[in-house]
């Protein structure tokens, strides 16, 4: 069965968002085990003291470019495969949560929610489904968040991206696993980058390199899952889902 | 300029994944359907500047990569489907690139007009006819499609304007019919059709106990028939390999015809809606238990004894059901299963095809990757450039593609392959997936693949037009 792929291994890999936490991370790790990696953020300096930092630099490509260009990225991405000499693994792990102060209500930040977080994600994966459907064979990664499963008073726009971005990678999920193409959500908890920096007493805490090593040993399980990382989230999700909205409202989560 | 036609096509392209027929390969590629021939015009302009390669698609009957374009543009142009006029006087019909055989014939049956040349499906489109320049059941006598075209027009991607014909541009003619659509679109067609007497043909069929008895029969035949098509039983060894049924068919006088004009009604031109009692649209997924070597060996052995008892029993069959076999279980390629199949086609000069067919037929038992359809069908020379067609026959082999026999089956081709370079044979891009370069130039010489480049350098300077076959088995890249 198409569906049964055997076990993957990455060669070439593009990672959007690559700059720092968990994208960075991640891209670390692919190299150390010998992939071709691409590298996309938008600062071009960071981008190079990321490639500086891995094992394999001289299989490494760095492309500075902002998610929120959505047009420049059907050229890129295909300067990419080129560069890479074909693709089997993306990675989306760009995102943003600027802060919301209690009672502010942004548009501006609003927009640059949906903007990286999702729409950026869309205009990146549309041509690597493409290519993966074709190929038969692929895996896309979306790091979506447990922001998503509930909306919360905190801020609106990034529990809206997160559930539309997890919604969206199911959707692509049911649309290429029949050619043989891994689609796999992934919903961190709290990890220690600079979107939780400043923040007190956050549960269960872990490192990027920690969420790494569990999202890509999961992004090899052929079986395309939506996971919590670190997976006892799975229970918070599940408790939190069950809330009334009544209670819920009432909630300071 | 419209805000559409200011926006850049590698941007905004939608992407598509499309497959060959035989859904063995598949490409991403962008994607437009225009509405025009002048639309179709401004695309291919556009995508010139933006140095993006396009492809034109059109019913996407090709069974291997002919109509894709891997990361480039396709253009599909069924939309380009108008008949511009029809003639019953003199049984020209001038007709959009985009048009198919299924719209031609069902306007110009009630004259009493059929296609000189028509394919085993209804399905492909002018475009796709003229650019791989088709052939039907009746090759050995009425040649190829290219043979009744009068004159077509060819938009090139220079964006000049190329009235084509015997008498105006004829190097351009004889190069673009059989030119896998690389030299430009065409817009525009006139073809000479043929009047026929009766809406029905005869047919005879006649079981043949081997390829030899099936050649030495059709040379029997062949003065005396309108059409002739065999079907082999890959899979029958020994004395009785390469046996199957001939079905030769004669146009009916009118005076033969026992319905009349009635039968050029479109109503008396249908294919079965049931087959051995199915509903025919599910049907391909009853056939998907058979479609491999025990059950295809169950059918044909079957067929084969079905064929001995209707031996020499002539019958009387509408045009449409004669001719367009491959439309008869629709979808039948989904039983193929996930990873589709190719169809191997060999042309090969009459003294050398027999030898060489029943050693590709062995070969194949052997690997243990018999093909599940062949189809034998007897040919003529023709003038155009990148013609398939040789004074022989061909054998159109379909092979089931798995997962895990896909480089067994490739290779095996391989060998094939060398076996008919051996015998001075060729092949058919629209049906080929397997071919490369150097092979198709030891088929089809240095000399002819020099006047289509010359062609293509001419017409296409900056190679706009260009397909993943282009690629593959032109070395145009």
């Amino acid at each position: 069965m198409l569906r049964r792929a055997m076990s993957r291994t990455f060669t070439k890999a593009v990672v959007v968002g690559a700059s720092s936490g968990i994208g960075e991370s991640i891209a670390k790790r692919l190299s150390a085990s010998g992939a071709s990696v691409a590298l996309v953020a938008r600062r071009k300096s960071e981008l190079d003291r990321v490639k500086e930092g891995l094992v394999h630099r001289e299989t490494a490509h760095v492309y500075a470019h902002d998610v929120s260009n959505f047009d420049e990225v059907p050229e890129l991405f295909d300067r990419i495969v080129e560069d890479l000499g074909g693709l089997d693994l993306i990675v989306y792990a760009a995102g943003v949560m600027p802060k919301l102060d209690e009672g502010e209500y942004s548009f501006d930040k609003d927009r640059q929610m949906i903007e990286v977080n999702l729409l950026g994600a869309m205009a990146w994966m549309n041509p690597s489904a493409a290519r993966f459907e074709a190929q038969r064979s692929g895996t896309i990664v979306g790091i979506s968040s447990i922001a998503g499963e509930r909306g919360r008073r905190g801020n609106p726009a990034y529990c809206t991206s997160k559930a539309a971005l997890t919604t969206y990678l199911e959707s692509l999920r049911n649309r290429v696993s029949r050619y043989g193409v891994n689609v796999v959500t992934i919903k961190p908890g709290f990890v220690d980058t600079q979107m939780t920096r400043g923040m007190k007493g956050l549960l269960w805490l872990i490192s990027p390199d920690e969420a790494a090593e569990t999202i890509l040993s999961l992004a090899h399980d052929p079986d395309g899952p939506a996971v919590f990382v670190p997976a006892r989230w799975w229970l918070v999700a599940f408790i939190i889902r069950m809330i009334p909205s009544f209670i819920f409202r009432r909630l300071n989560l | 300029m419209s805000q559409a036609e200011s926006m850049q096509l590698r941007k905004h392209a939608p992407w598509k994944v499309l497959d060959g027929f035989g859904r063995s390969v598949v490409a991403a590629s962008r994607y437009a359907a225009p509405e025009s021939a002048d639309e179709l015009a401004s695309l291919v302009s556009r995508a010139r500047a933006e140095g993006l390669p396009v492809t034109f698609r059109g019913s996407g009957r090709s069974y291997g990569d002919a109509s894709l374009n891997s990361a480039g543009l396709v253009i599909d142009g069924t939309k380009l489907n108008k008949m511009i006029g029809w003639d019953p006087g003199t049984g020209i019909a001038e007709l959009q690139g985009g048009v198919t055989i299924e719209g031609l014939w069902r306007r110009t049956i009630t004259d009493g007009y059929w296609p000189h040349v028509v394919p085993g499906t209804m399905f492909p489109t002018m475009g796709g006819c003229l650019s791989m320049n088709i052939h039907g059941k009746n090759n050995f006598k009425e040649g190829p499609f290219g043979e009744h075209v009068k004159d077509f027009d060819l938009v090139t991607p220079e964006g000049s304007f190329l009235r084509c014909s015997r008498e105006e541009n004829a190097d351009v003619f004889f190069t673009a019919i059989s030119g896998l659509g690389l030299l430009g679109a065409i817009t525009r067609v006139r073809v000479q059709l043929k009047k026929v007497g009766s809406g029905l043909v005869r047919v005879d069929p006649c079981a043949v106990s081997s390829l030899r008895e099936m050649i030495e029969e059709f040379e029997k035949r062949i003065p005396h028939s309108d059409y002739l098509v065999g079907w082999v039983d890959c899979l029958s060894e020994g004395a009785e390999l390469g046996r199957g049924e001939i079905h030769q068919a004669n146009y009916l006088h009118e005076d033969e015809d026992p319905m009349g004009p009635v039968g050029f009604h479109t109503e008396r031109q249908t294919l079965p809606t049931r087959i051995l009692g199915f509903p025919k649209d599910k049907l391909w997924l009853f056939m998907r238990p058979f479609f491999n070597n025990p059950g295809v060996r169950l059918i044909n052995t079957a067929k084969v004894i079905s064929a001995r008892m209707n031996h020499g029993k002539k019958y009387l069959q509408s045009h449409v059901g004669f001719a367009f076999l491959l439309d008869y279980v629709p979808d039948w390629r989904l039983a193929y299963g996930d990873a589709g199949f190719i169809q191997y086609q060999v042309f090969i000069p009459k003294e050398t095809a027999l030898g060489a067919m029943e050693d590709i037929l062995r070969m194949a038992q052997e690997a243990k990757l018999p093909s599940y359809l062949g189809v034998f069908k007897r040919h003529r020379l023709d003038d155009f450039c990148l013609s398939h067609s040789v004074d022989g026959y061909s054998l159109a082999m379909d092979y089931r593609v798995t997962r895990e026999n896909r480089d067994r089956l490739w290779a095996l081709t391989r060998r094939f392959t060398e076996r008919v370079l051996q015998a001075g044979g060729r092949f058919y891009f629209a049906k080929d997936a397997v071919l490369d370069a150097d092979q198709v130039k030891a088929a089809y010489g240095e000399e002819r693949l020099a006047r289509f480049r010359a062609m293509k350098e001419r017409l296409d300077p900056n190679r706009v037009l260009m397909s993943d076959l282009g690629r593959r088995v032109l070395g145009l890249a």
